[in-house]
């Protein structure tokens, strides 16, 4: 695991960024929570609470013409790479003023405006894609890179091995971010996976490959600023493992009775955002007066967005029957 | 074409002017090829990923001259990993290009259905139109060369079910070439599914922009008055060789390429129909589940009044394709089978 270091070798502004995106993500996403038991979420839905270091680190070192693609459970990245809220909520609560007009829903939040290609609601099927954007940022060769986001569960899917694999025999510009929180669904790994540290999994392929503490928002962040190095500078493909913890359940409707109570105050107390929060106050970066004038701001901006999106107009049919083809 | 040109005129800029057009008695095999090349010599997006398809020219060499012409960047031999590579054609789509995918087998697309289905066919939609999907799959499918049962199946039907995809299915040289070029240029991810036994028959092609055809909608390829014949793919020369033994019995079979699958607009072949009060449809798959129903299914619809006999569907048994040529033969509907079911339809009385 790295070794983060002294935070006062580091941008200021970069590591307050850093605190207000996890912020952000943890808000926004207890919003979410909040608003399925009002009723404005419908069907599903898929927290990243616990995870925010992993996105927000991975996503605060991108480049804004870098490819990204996630899952069911990537309101986080989508939030860290500055979707607008509004229209986040929106989407998740069915309206016509969300990303994508009510279309998708939770599981499919996009915005190619962001460079927010794909968002896989199968279990390891945006991994292809994510090997395609990258072959696009090679043949276009503006040092691009490729990301894609997943769980530890896409590890035994088929199409993991296979893009691995490719990624690797054609050199692509790809960053493989795995988050090991432990569960496929409701199943922990040892039951479905032979060792828990998929960082092994790498060997097999000869790719380079790093395992990092995932609750740990600068470890994450130099992580990939590695990887994201190596994929600019022609070197290929890196596979990076972040190790965390999902604080909820697998899905609104699974309380996630499965897991150890141990397990669980464990990884609680890990908890990444007061973890941060602590360590920017001992290293004396700033003090807590200003970290509470930037919570209050994130709080505002969650409370208004989830506002106006509550309030947005539904879609009508003539809004969805024309949008399978261009040409229908 | 129409259609040709309101495309191209989407993309100012992207076309190869003055495209000289002229006609040549090509293979099949050939104008896949030609197709695939003309459109990446106008276009520097396109770009064709597949097995063997490089130096080795594809197991069934229907990329001739493209890697000696355009390289391994764009002419890219993948690994035996239809999931990733059927996939990441849709990443390059998303991203700026005009990806060509080849299956060497149709068959093969059992293994990337997640990926047309869940993903190519449905990403415009769940972005809510925000993005494009422009690829090509090409799937060569198609029985009678004694493959087998896992490589001999035409896979036309199995994705009928599927909005978000064009499915299209050329009978001639002149048709895979106009309607592959045509696929490339379309804003939406089409499926191309080609026939083995097609892959050596001759044809008249117009090369060049002219020789483009349109994706829209079945077409009537020899005229007549007593009954429908609607075929697909190496079912199309057997509806036409039945169609000439009618004529020998003085019966007029009208003969229609079903070619476009979906979006699947039937009109010309309910127009048929309201002519000839007849219908029979001859699929290479089995009929249960095949496009020979949806024809049914919308002449009844909208041409009731008009039928004088119950239509009728040929295809395989309802049976996976088997090995030894006798078997083969027998299952596949012949020329002869096809006139004879044809026969009965007109001697139908009400």
């Amino acid at each position: 695991m790295a070794d983060s270091g002294k935070l006062s070798n580091r941008d200021r502004e970069e590591l307050l960024r850093l605190f207000v995106s996890m912020e952000r993500v943890r808000r926004f996403e207890e919003r979410v929570r909040t608003a399925f038991v009002e009723g404005l979420v419908h069907g599903t839905t898929h927290l990243c609470i616990g995870q925010e270091a992993v996105c927000s680190g991975v996503v605060g070192a991108l480049r804004t013409d870098d490819y990204l693609t996630y899952t069911y459970r990537g309101h986080g990245v989508c939030i860290a790479r500055g979707m607008s809220m509004r229209a986040a909520f929106a989407e998740i609560f069915g309206r016509v003023t969300g990303v994508a007009g009510g279309l998708g829903g939770s599981m499919h939040l996009t915005d190619p405006d962001l460079n927010l290609i794909g968002a896989a609601g199968i279990v390891g099927g945006g991994l292809p894609l994510a090997v395609g954007a990258a072959l696009s940022a090679r043949l276009a060769g503006r040092g691009q890179v490729s990301v894609t986001f997943f769980g530890d569960g896409a590890t035994n899917i088929g199409a993991f091995h296979e893009c691995l694999n490719l990624a690797v025999v054609w050199r692509l510009p790809l960053m493989f971010v795995c988050e090991n929180n432990l569960y496929g669904e409701f199943t922990r790994i040892d039951r479905t996976t032979p060792f828990e540290e998929l960082v092994h999994r790498a060997a097999a392929y000869a790719i380079t490959a790093a395992a990092v503490d995932g609750n740990d928002v600068i470890a994450v962040t130099d992580a990939a600023a590695a990887a994201l190095a190596r994929g600019r500078a022609g070197e290929g493909p890196t596979f990076l493992e972040c190790r965390t913890y999902r604080h909820a359940g697998h899905s609104r409707t699974d309380p996630g009775k499965y897991r150890p109570a141990e397990e669980v105050a464990s990884w609680l107390a890990r908890d990444p955002l007061p973890a941060f929060e602590q360590r920017l106050l001992s290293e004396r970066i700033c003090d807590s007066a200003e970290l509470q004038r930037l919570k209050t701001q994130v709080a505002d901006e969650v409370q208004h967005a989830a506002q106006e999106a509550a309030a947005a107009q539904w879609p009508t049919p003539r809004d969805y029957l024309t949008s399978a083809l261009v040409r229908g | 074409m129409a259609n040709a040109a309101r495309l191209s005129d989407e993309r100012p800029g992207q076309r190869l002017n003055g495209d000289v057009m002229q006609t040549e008695l090509v293979s099949y095999r050939e104008a896949i090829s030609r197709a695939v090349g003309d459109e990446m010599r106008a276009d520097p997006r396109v770009l064709i990923l597949g097995e063997d398809i490089g130096e080795s020219e594809g197991p069934l060499k229907t990329t001739l001259g493209l890697f000696k012409e355009f390289g391994p960047a764009r002419v890219r031999d993948t690994p035996i990993a239809e999931e990733a590579f059927v996939g990441a054609a849709l990443g390059l789509a998303l991203t700026g290009y005009r990806p060509v995918v080849e299956i060497m087998f149709a068959d093969f697309l059992g293994v990337c259905f997640d990926q047309i289905v869940n993903s190519i066919a449905k990403h415009r939609f769940m972005s809510g139109g925000r993005m494009h999907a422009p690829l090509v799959i090409r799937a060569i499918g198609g029985g009678a060369l004694r493959f087998g049962p896992q490589h001999s199946q035409t896979g036309e039907s199995w994705f009928l079910n599927v909005p978000g995809l064009r499915i299209v299915a050329p009978s001639t040289p002149a048709e895979a070439y106009g309607m592959i070029r045509a696929a490339i240029r379309d804003p939406d991810p089409v499926i191309v599914f080609e026939h083995k036994s097609l892959l050596g028959t001759k044809g008249e092609v117009i090369f060049g922009e002219g020789g483009i055809r349109d994706l829209d909608m079945p077409a009537v390829i020899r005229p007549g008055d007593t009954i429908t014949i609607v075929a697909s793919l190496a079912m199309v020369p057997h509806a036409l060789e039945a169609a000439q033994q009618l004529a020998a019995a003085s019966i007029s079979a009208e003969v229609v390429d079903v070619r476009v699958l979906r979006p699947f607009k039937p009109d010309p072949i309910v127009e048929s129909v309201r002519k000839t009060s007849r219908l029979l449809t001859v699929e290479e798959e089995a009929v249960h589940g095949g496009w020979g129903s949806n024809v049914i299914a919308a002449v009844i619809e909208q041409a009731f009044d008009h039928l004088d006999a119950p239509p009728m569907r040929l295809g395989l048994p309802d049976s996976p394709l088997p090995y030894s040529p006798p078997i083969e033969d027998d299952a596949i509907p012949s020329p002869d089978r096809i006139a004879a079911r044809a026969r009965e339809l007109v001697a139908y009385a009400l």
